[in-house]
């Protein structure tokens, strides 16, 4: 399943400047595929299949959608204001800074959807449950 | 419609209201997503479309869409779930972890910062 | 339009980013977080200097028109708290240097300070009401991450008592946005205030009014809604603590500004009275909470309520002359309070406790650090010619000139309770001879010395040359007061509702 999501969420990242889709949705496609790993397999192997730190891979995500906001500052037009590549390249479709922007956002989809989950997973061995009552029903809201 | 939002809203308020009274920090915190809920409801209202039957959207022509509803209203509550889902997770995360460290749901247990 | 206007969001937004990316270099991120600080820093005092002459300066984010588009403008007002936020910053972040644990700064410290910043500097340069709640829950997300960070279980309980009650207040301004939409059909401040003017619904325009003050006024922590803050401020690091007693209850009061000042100005003429009401038992009761106070950060906690009513008194006098006077107090009380914040945890930081009766003996051991602090109380308590005396004396003016004797009354006994209640701190933590053998106790370390230093210099250097902050202030005053300037520098000359029209046809 993972390469085809994957495809999936790289075309629905893509396809979303005008179109239903765009960073936001590929990247939660993407985080899916990789969750799928992580409840067939369990975190480990999720990990040794892609080594990724998805903190860093977030906060790449927001560095890297921020930056393409700067060329209009420099160009003296308001921040994130959009340059287009006059001819769009095949097969990819139109290349301009709100594209750019839109990977900075996937990544960031990626980076945090993911990290949510593997800390939920991973959370009984960070904070090991203390014997109490109540904190399991409190760990399903959190899920 | 309208008369349906508006008691929904006011029947999420009042629960919202109920339960953030409670000394319970689960009911608590259960009160504040129902508040928000009650909230986007009430920004939803708020729409043109519900409340005028015309979203302030015009075409060429200076006549409103046919079946089009107030986007700005829809952008306004999806940017309020997300923020308010958002802090949701954070406060159970909060309360869970304040959970562990007093050892009691019960917010009087929680006043240690509070005595002299 | 000025496209550069971006600067101070993205400068903190870029620097923060990096700042998690180069996490493992302590000192990589510590820099990242210094220079866009002093970016921040350098460009909020070209605004300063900019803002007086050419009126409010305004960019359209992506270009789009004013009333459609989100507008970031700024005024006197919004520069001169864009300037002081980043100098706030920038002493404590080097105070974070020098205090903050190696566990905090792997776990993101210098990122969520630099959100914060993010938070506050796009609460203080927007236009849009709605975006305005956006800002503020960035900055409420960094600050929940600044109070719990740590993990203690007393920064637990603190923190989500302070969690809480914020996200209330925050849902009741949300609230507050969503009637206003309905009301006003629009989220653009400068066309809200526009069709403010002309829209008669005298009942819903006092309502929103009530829905903003209660808001503005738990973030803010006046009188029935303070609880949150003395029962949390004293459980974070003490930079932490500052910074927050610096700004988080500052962007309430700006937001009671800008939206009693320029959306509901209508209202003032209602609302004035019991703002006034509001501000006289603010002051009287924090200062009272804090004579119970046996602990250095919980009695300055209960004094930033206290000064809170000042700030509010300057809006409740109804005025441009009143919202002048208040912006000089707040200006002054923003830096006075962060700098005591500052020597009071350095003093508690040597004894390793805050706790009153257990220090002592520091004037002797620590002449300098008693010689800023008791400098510090002077200008809080405002001795001339500390910059206090001139923020309290405009106010007091503007008071007596508008008949107002009863707040102005209650506003001068007020000083004279706060002077005694820092004495009780002088008193106790650097007069009394300790119990202990003071000359174990480790010396002040300069970097814990200097930002405090340098923000009391600075109030020293503010009522001296109290001229030219006056003199600025009273154009941010009536900047923030003059409606049609501000419609008019967002909108265009015609107005809002002639864009929206034009637009529409």
């Amino acid at each position: 399943m993972m390469p085809l999501l994957m495809m999936l969420s790289i075309f629905m990242l893509l396809r979303g400047h005008n179109l239903p889709g765009g960073g936001f949705i590929g990247g939660l496609l993407a985080a899916s595929a990789i969750i799928l790993q992580i409840v067939a397999f369990g975190p480990k192997t999720a990990q040794r299949i892609l080594p990724v730190n998805y903190l860093l891979l977030a906060a790449f995500g927001i560095f890297f959608g921020a930056i393409w906001g700067l060329p209009a500052l420099f160009a003296g037009l308001p921040y994130m204001q959009a340059f287009w590549l006059p001819e769009p390249i095949p097969g990819v479709g139109k290349i301009g800074t709100p594209v750019l922007f839109d990977v900075g956002v996937y990544f960031t989809v990626i980076g945090v959807t993911t990290k949510i989950a593997l800390l939920l997973v991973e959370e009984p061995t960070i904070f090991p449950l203390p014997t109490m009552k109540s904190a399991p029903v409190e760990h399903e809201e959190g899920a | 419609m309208i008369i349906l939002l508006a008691i929904a809203i006011g029947s999420l308020f009042a629960g919202a209201t109920y339960l953030v009274l409670r000394r319970s920090v689960v009911k608590l915190i259960l009160g504040l997503i129902m508040l928000s809920h009650g909230v986007n409801l009430l920004i939803f209202t708020m729409g043109d479309g519900v409340r005028r039957g015309a979203p302030p959207l015009v075409d060429a022509q200076g006549q409103p869409p046919a079946g089009a509803a107030d986007p700005l209203v829809q952008a306004l509550i999806l940017t309020a779930i997300v923020i308010s889902f958002g802090f949701t997770a954070f406060v159970l995360a909060l309360a869970y972890r304040s959970n562990q460290a007093v050892g009691s749901d019960d917010l009087d247990d929680l006043s240690t910062t509070d005595r002299l | 339009m000025v496209f550069h206007l971006f600067l101070p969001i993205v400068s903190p937004l870029i620097g923060a980013a990096l700042a998690v990316l180069l996490n493992r270099l302590p000192l990589a991120s510590r820099l990242i977080a210094l220079l866009s600080t002093l970016i921040n820093l350098g460009y909020g005092l070209w605004l300063m200097v900019t803002v007086p002459a050419s009126g409010p300066l305004v960019a359209q984010a992506s270009g789009w028109l004013a009333p459609f588009g989100i507008s970031l403008v700024a005024d006197g007002m919004s520069a001169l708290m864009v300037m002081l936020a980043a100098l706030l910053m920038l002493t404590t972040i080097i105070y974070s240097f020098f205090s903050i644990d190696y566990e905090r700064e792997r776990h993101f410290y210098y990122p969520l300070l630099l959100l914060l910043l993010l938070g506050v500097s796009g609460a203080f340069l927007t236009g849009d009401l709605f975006n305005l709640y956006v800002w503020f829950e960035v900055l409420l997300v960094a600050s929940f991450g600044l109070i719990t960070l740590g993990g203690s279980r007393d920064q637990l309980e603190g923190g989500l008592k302070y969690v809480v009650l914020n996200l209330l207040g925050s849902t009741a301004f949300l609230f507050g946005c969503g009637l206003m939409y309905g009301f006003a059909g629009t989220l653009n401040m400068a066309h809200i205030a526009e069709r403010m003017a002309t829209l008669t619904n005298p009942g819903l325009q006092t309502v929103l009014a009530g829905v903003f003050l209660f808001a503005f006024g738990s973030k803010a922590a006046i009188v029935p809604l303070f609880f949150w803050l003395p029962s949390s401020y004293h459980t974070p690091p003490v930079a932490v603590t500052a910074i927050f007693s610096g700004l988080m209850t500052k962007i309430g009061v700006y937001s009671l500004y800008r939206v009693f000042g320029l959306l509901l100005q209508n209202e003032l003429a209602i609302y004035g009275p019991w703002l006034t009401l509001l501000a006289g038992l603010t002051m009287v009761i924090g200062v009272l909470g804090a004579v119970a106070q046996m602990n250095v950060r919980r009695i300055l906690s209960f004094h930033i309520i206290s000064q809170i009513g000042y700030s509010i008194m300057g809006i409740g006098l109804a005025s441009a002359a009143g919202l002048a006077a208040g912006l000089v107090f707040t200006a002054h009380v923003m830096i006075v309070k962060m700098a005591l914040f500052f020597i009071g945890g350095a003093a508690e930081q040597i004894n390793g406790t805050g706790d009153l009766k257990r220090m002592g003996g520091l004037a002797r051991r620590e002449p300098l650090l008693a010689l800023f602090w008791f400098l510090g109380i002077l200008s809080l308590a405002g001795i001339p010619p500390l910059s206090g005396f001139i923020g309290k004396l405009i106010l007091l003016q503007v008071g007596v000139s508008q008949q107002a004797y009863l707040i102005t009354a209650v506003a001068a006994a007020t000083s004279i309770l706060t002077f005694f209640s820092m004495l009780k701190i002088w008193n106790e933590v650097f007069w009394k001879k300790s119990y202990e053998d003071v000359s174990r106790l480790p010396r002040v370390r300069f970097g814990l010395l200097a930002p405090g230093a340098a923000l009391v210099i600075l109030s020293v250097a503010l009522g001296l040359l109290a001229g030219p902050l006056v003199e600025y202030n009273t154009i941010a005053g009536q900047q923030a007061f003059d409606r049609d300037a501000y419609i008019a520098a967002v909108c265009g000359v015609d107005g809002c509702e002639a864009v929206y029209q034009a637009a529409v046809r």
